[in-house]
């Protein structure tokens, strides 16, 4: 994990200063609303529906016990004791006091944690694949290019006040598990065939109201040249983003304005001029950066007399051997496993935890995982690297914690948004809907038998839920004052990322889980052998589908 | 006379910034003295304005460094202007003007825009904060927030060198 020096402390205590001033001349009644608001949002203050929101960075998913035992007293002696998980992998703290929020600031940084830049017209937290380093099918480990990505867009001064958001994700698999493709820049870690390690540059992927799967607009971009090609993207968007309409400021919108290959030209353009200058990485600056992401000391484990043992266990408990199944994942090293802990029990806002179970999941960190635990843009919790040995206390112990519903990949592991509850963007409310599907679903039998599905809830079209990504989509919209939820179908963020198809009109509330059921049931009864959700709908389409959501009662 | 921030103190404003004509570039006005004119009136009158040495121009936010490019070199003063502070074209255009066109007169920020910007715009190479006669209880929060950092990660034109460059030093 990286580790701040004299210079990063420097440089966000600074930044915390800032705030606080900036914060006084607010409340002093010397700056404006509006003038403030584009200073809190980049420190991750939100004015929410019913109080502020404030969204704690999680560089790329990471985060050690230390923090998370500093997570567990802020979300105590600032909020009501929880916090809430994002699809973006950051934490969200849903009751603080605007005042308190530098002071807040000030225990972030004492673990070496901020809030910034995760809100605003400016570059966001970088993401990547929760598995980054433990991965059987990873070329390299993203972590060290997301920190140099981090470093370079933290107080960027050219790039603070973009047409708008501006968010860039980093995938080093096969199997892409960041949803690159959905990003504003998804980067792909790839070797040429001179055995060169660089990047495959897609860029105007986005969600929101025009979804866009990203376009490839350089196939190899070496390594060394990682910043300042970035840098060309911005600058390009910066001058020429739309400012004159919200809805159409996203970087996908110019890109399709001016066509991919037309974009890829004048980034190239831009970049003649900036290519090897000083902001080119050094061979000594990406060592740098790898040299705090190396192996922790791993026990050398006869895997095999483990794998034999855990196979007893699981034949004599039943619960554990689900959990095994469902939660567990395959890692690097022999005798060592990747554990979910799921954080979609029914009847918990899915992706909220509590200071008590920040603090378990600390010490489980220490004991199980090198203290280290990852968030997921799925909103689970990840210990990346657990001996196999430990696989039985750890899961007793999870259990005991709430965090061990095995339900993880399945349809009741839902990616869900605050939604009406809690944001004012919202348009409907989505928590109720995910738990009145997860009641619906709460055999896990028949939940195993569904196999993986990806069911995503946004409660407005600003997709904070991925739902236009989910096999499943649920869009809560407005008629009239009233909240209704449309289905879409076929969407994908995976490699061959695709965006579902809604599948006509928009239901009550009460109607849902039954929608859901009988879109399940189409696919019980059409399915081949062994043949998943998503390759059904995919095979099928979405006709039998609507035929049967939208039939007449008989 | 009305204040600017410059160089990080207070001093008088001795230009007269001339708004955008409303007819044709090329019959407005120009009046006497040090004037700071539209991108579009030096353009239209480039050879009677190039005789003066008391004359600077002004870039819009859609007005983008290489419009005046090289030619930004003869002015005293290149200004660009926010007409909103959350529109930051500006940064990219002072930044270019600095280490694309080698300007090195006076780069003034006109408009609407916030004190709390002023580091960032320091870093992109402006160095005079012209805040309007109306704003002038910016100027002093102005000089407080260049101070915000002094230290960055990336290159700008205040520290050409990034933060890995100077760290494995």
């Amino acid at each position: 994990m990286y580790i701040y020096d004299e210079y990063d402390r420097r440089i966000q205590g600074q930044r915390v200063k800032q705030f606080r001033a900036q914060m006084e001349r607010y409340l002093d009644g010397q700056l404006e609303e509006a003038e403030f608001l584009p200073l809190r949002l980049q420190n991750g203050l939100y004015v929410q529906r019913l109080a502020p929101m404030l969204r704690i960075c999680v560089p790329y998913g990471l985060l050690n016990s230390r923090q998370l035992r500093k997570l567990a007293h802020i979300t105590r002696t600032y909020d009501k004791g929880y916090c809430h998980v994002s699809t973006r992998q950051n934490i969200q703290l849903n009751w603080p006091q605007l005042e308190e929020v530098p002071d807040i600031l000030d225990e972030l940084l004492e673990v070496e944690m901020h809030c910034n830049q995760t809100s605003g017209n400016c570059i966001r937290n970088t993401t990547t694949d929760q598995f980054a380093g433990v991965a059987t099918d990873e070329l390299v480990d993203p972590r060290p290019y997301c920190e140099l990505i981090r470093q370079w867009s933290t107080f960027h001064p050219e790039f603070a006040f973009l047409p708008r958001k501006f968010k860039i994700a980093v995938s080093a698999t096969e199997e892409d598990r960041a949803a690159i493709r959905v990003h504003d820049i998804g980067l792909q870690i790839v070797r040429n065939d001179a055995g060169e390690l660089g990047f495959s540059v897609f860029v105007g992927g986005g969600l929101g109201r025009t979804p866009v799967v990203g376009s490839l607009i350089n196939e190899f971009v070496p390594e060394q040249h990682l910043l300042t090609y970035l840098e060309a993207i911005l600058r390009i968007y910066n001058q020429f983003g739309r400012r004159d309409n919200k809805f159409k400021a996203r970087i996908k919108i110019l890109v399709r304005a001016m066509t991919p290959d037309v974009f890829a030209e004048k980034v190239a353009a831009e970049w003649e001029h900036l290519k090897d200058g000083s902001a080119t990485l050094t061979g000594e600056e990406i060592d740098r950066a790898k040299s705090y992401f190396t192996e922790p000391d791993y026990e050398a484990a006869d895997d095999t007399a483990i794998q034999a043992e855990i196979d007893r266990l699981a034949s004599e408990n039943k619960a554990f051997s689900n959990w095994l199944k469902r939660n567990v994942r395959d890692h690097k090293k022999p005798g060592y496993a990747a554990v979910n802990l799921s954080l979609k029990p029914t009847g918990i806002a899915p992706g909220d935890i509590t200071d008590r179970q920040l603090e378990t999941l600390a010490d489980l960190a220490d004991t199980y995982s090198f203290g280290e635990v990852r968030t997921t843009h799925e909103q689970n919790m990840v210990l990346a690297d657990v001996r196999k040995a430990d696989l039985y206390d750890l899961w007793q112990k999870a259990k005991a914690a709430g965090f061990a519903t095995p339900n993880i990949g399945t349809l009741t592991d839902l990616i869900c948004c605050p939604g009406g509850d809690f944001c004012s963007l919202a348009n409907a409310k989505s928590i109720p809907i995910a738990e009145a599907i997860q009641r619906q679903f709460d055999d896990m039998d028949y939940l195993y038998d569904l196999g993986n599905i990806d069911l995503n809830i946004s409660g407005c079209m600003n997709a904070c839920g991925h739902h236009h990504v989910g096999h499943i989509g649920i869009l809560g919209v407005d008629k009239k004052g009233e909240e209704f939820y449309q289905v879409t179908l076929g969407g994908n963020s995976s490699n061959d990322a695709s965006l579902g198809k809604v599948i006509g009109p928009s239901f009550n509330a009460e109607d849902m889980p039954g929608v859901v059921q009988k879109i399940i049931d189409v696919y019980v009864e059409t399915r081949t052998e062994e043949e998943p959700f998503i390759d059904t709908v995919n095979r099928v389409g979405i006709a039998p589908f609507k035929e049967r959501v939208y039939a007449k009662a008989s | 006379m009305p204040k600017l921030v410059k160089d990080g103190a207070i001093v008088d404003n001795d230009w007269t910034l001339m708004a955008k004509p409303e007819g044709e570039a090329a019959e407005a006005k120009v009046p006497g003295g040090k004037v700071i004119v539209p991108l579009k009136v030096w353009q239209a009158q480039h050879d009677a304005l190039a005789e003066r040495s008391d004359i600077g121009v002004w870039l819009d936010t859609d007005e983008t460094a290489d419009e005046l490019g090289d030619e930004a070199k003869r002015f005293p003063l290149v200004a660009v202007h926010f007409p909103a502070f959350a529109d930051g074209r500006a940064f990219s255009t002072a930044r270019l003007l600095r280490e694309r066109f080698d300007f090195t007169g006076e780069l003034r920020a006109v408009g609407y825009f916030l004190a709390e910007q002023a580091c960032y715009l320091r870093r992109c190479g402006v160095n005079a904060l012209d805040f309007g006669p109306e704003r002038e209880h910016h100027l002093e929060p102005a000089i407080e927030a260049l101070k915000d950092f002094t230290e960055y990660y990336q290159t700008s034109v205040d520290q050409p060198l990034p933060l890995f460059r100077r760290r494995a030093s």
